[in-house]
């Protein structure tokens, strides 16, 4: 932890910061702050027109009024994000917990830890698009869950929704991002006092109560960090939702890239600002059940 | 430590193994596939085994330039790799220090994890795009005239990987210094070195193979990076955005032999990593203190 000494001596820290943030500044900060404003620009077929109307946000919410109770593209679109976005973090989080809290209270040994912490990140460190392809000759309609299952006789017919499907969709989430979920959960756990399981042990809990009495509570901050991960990934991800799901399903991050690869900037922008806007209010949400910074 | 294993850890321990065959299964299968005989499809069975796909994905057999992507996923990944390094370092070092705007630029950082990648990668674009705009209209004529485009790889390129790598880095560089023992700068400084000195001589050859590590996240995330790439990189794309086009137009084992190699890539630079990493520990405990020991 930082000494306070340190203050007297070598480089000034933000000397030392400035590089790092300049970074920020400028592929971060003043790139966040032009897609606000374009958003408020004028558009035709081949460029963008400096302005301050509100014509890409109207475009967005088209017909939401006045298709009611019918519900506009834009909260269909929302909607089916969110639906995705609870399924993952469910099938994350279960997953997550468990595999933390097996590597976390049922390995001994710190090397055997770590070598089963590092098998469960390699694949995070290899490419996603390759790890969803991965998945065509198993899912695909020739594939090795088709043939098995109809040489089997459970079916008859080959399945059709396994692949380019919302199933693959979300299978593939959950394969490519359980790492965000196991990682801080697994970081929380081995910050539990080992003192307080021996103790919670003593008092003659069992097995059961020590995990929903004890260690849940405390694994808190990793699954909120984990889980705040995990949906803001889903709500913005286009490239898994295509891949996936056969191009044919909507989402929020998609829709955003629609807009682009027809050149439209302005909407584009207001798409990502509103996409902006939907994941900031989870993130207030989630981060009112535990301070991020706190916890690291 | 002797008591009895409990079902728990039978049940817990085959929970695991099928989540690691859920991790890896997939790229076993694909890895296999890559190997198809050349009349074989895109599934099982294999039609004979054969390196006939990686042949014709080195002849480049009429799909797009993987080579030279390949090259520039490789060099654009080897210099972010550099900078997420020494950024990262220089900015950990000084989040041990109060400074100005600690707080903010930690903010900043976490949000750019958590800002969806096509925003940001939109808001990059539009910066370019109008940077552009600023120069053929207003700038020189020596600069003006033929000029095409500021965006690429190694300008708006470079910079969406490092929003993404950078992060890791400090987060990386955060849960180094928490388990940092501040008491053997302070012996070095006691002893009259120079906060340079102490830089040099004590805290690096400490943290060197956690550097390591902020290295392998800096190039494997620049790697296999899409979605802030997919706008940013000017006419020249990088391997992963070819691949991912590649899904839709390809229907031969070629991609499988494409997938492969690129993975290859990435298991040997994350072996090679682990690998520093082990011989540095290992370099450590042989030359470390031994002040305790018997």
């Amino acid at each position: 932890m930082p000494s306070r000494n340190l203050d007297r001596f070598g480089v000034p820290g933000w000397v030392q910061a400035l590089p790092f943030g300049l970074v920020f500044a400028l592929f971060f900060i003043v790139p966040l702050v032009l897609v606000v404003i374009v958003s408020f620009w004028n558009y035709n077929d081949y460029e963008m027109l400096p302005a301050f109307i509100t014509r890409s946000y109207v475009e967005s919410f088209d017909g939401c009024l006045t298709k009611l109770p019918d519900l506009c593209t834009i909260f269909k679109t929302y909607l089916s994000t969110a639906k995705f976005c609870l399924i993952v973090w469910v099938l994350t989080l279960f997953i997550g917990f468990t595999v933390a809290y097996y590597l976390a209270f049922y390995i001994r040994s710190q090397t055997t830890q770590m070598v089963l912490f590092l098998v469960c990140t390699i694949p995070f460190w290899t490419s996603n698009v390759i790890r969803m392809i991965s998945w065509i000759p198993l899912l695909g309609r020739n594939g090795l869950v088709n043939q098995f299952l109809v040489y089997s006789h459970v079916i008859n017919q080959p399945l059709e929704w396994l692949l380019y499907s919302q199933f693959s969709v979300a299978l593939a989430f959950v394969h490519l991002f359980t790492f965000f979920m196991v990682a801080p959960i697994f970081n929380s756990m081995m910050r539990i006092d080992r003192r307080l399981i021996e103790a919670a042990y003593d008092s003659g809990a069992t097995a059961w109560q020590m995990l929903t009495n004890v260690i849940m509570p405390l694994s808190k901050p990793g699954i909120a960090i984990g889980s705040i991960f995990v949906v803001t990934i889903v709500m913005g991800d286009f490239i898994t939702f295509d891949v996936m799901g056969g191009e044919q399903i909507a989402s929020a991050g998609k829709a955003i890239e629609t807009r682009l690869s027809a050149l439209q900037f302005p909407p584009a922008a207001a798409n990502a600002v509103i996409l902006l806007g939907a994941t900031m209010l989870i993130i207030a949400v989630m981060n009112r059940i535990v301070d991020i910074r706190k916890e690291l | 430590m002797n008591e009895v294993r409990s079902p728990a850890f039978y049940a817990l321990s085959l929970f695991f193994a099928l989540f690691v065959l859920f991790l890896y299964g997939p790229t076993i299968v694909i890895f296999v596939l890559s190997f198809q005989g050349p009349t074989g499809g895109l599934t099982f069975p294999l039609n004979g085994i054969s390196v006939h796909w990686f042949e014709k994905l080195m002849a480049g057999g009429g799909i797009v330039d993987i080579g030279s992507a390949f090259r520039r996923s490789l060099e654009l990944g080897l210099v972010v790799m550099v900078l997420t390094v020494v950024l990262s370092l220089l900015a950990g070092l000084a989040f041990r220090k109060r400074f100005f705007g600690s707080n903010l630029l930690f903010f900043v950082t976490v949000a750019s994890l958590i800002v969806p990648s096509i925003v940001t990668s939109l808001g990059i674009a539009l910066e370019f795009r109008l940077l552009d705009d600023v120069i053929k209209n207003y700038g020189p004529a020596w600069i003006a005239d033929g000029f095409q485009t500021s965006m690429g790889n190694f300008t708006s390129g470079l910079g969406a990987h490092l929003t993404w790598t950078l992060p890791f880095g400090l987060l990386v560089m955060f849960a180094i210094f928490n388990r940092f023992d501040g008491r053997f700068e302070e012996a070095a400084r006691d002893q009259g070195a120079t906060p340079w000195q102490t830089l040099r001589y004590v805290i690096l050859p400490i943290i060197v193979p956690s550097l390591v590590g902020v290295g392998l996240f800096g190039f494997t995330l620049s790697w296999d990076e899409i979605a802030r790439s997919s706008q940013v990189m000017g006419e020249h794309n990088t391997l992963p955005m070819e691949l991912q086009g590649l899904t839709t137009t390809v229907t031969t084992p070629e991609i499988y032999a494409l997938g492969t190699s690129t993975t290859t890539v990435s298991f040997a630079v994350i072996a090679v990593a682990l690998f520093a990493i082990g011989l540095l520990r290992a370099r450590q405990s042989r030359f470390g203190s031994d002040a305790g020991k018997a």
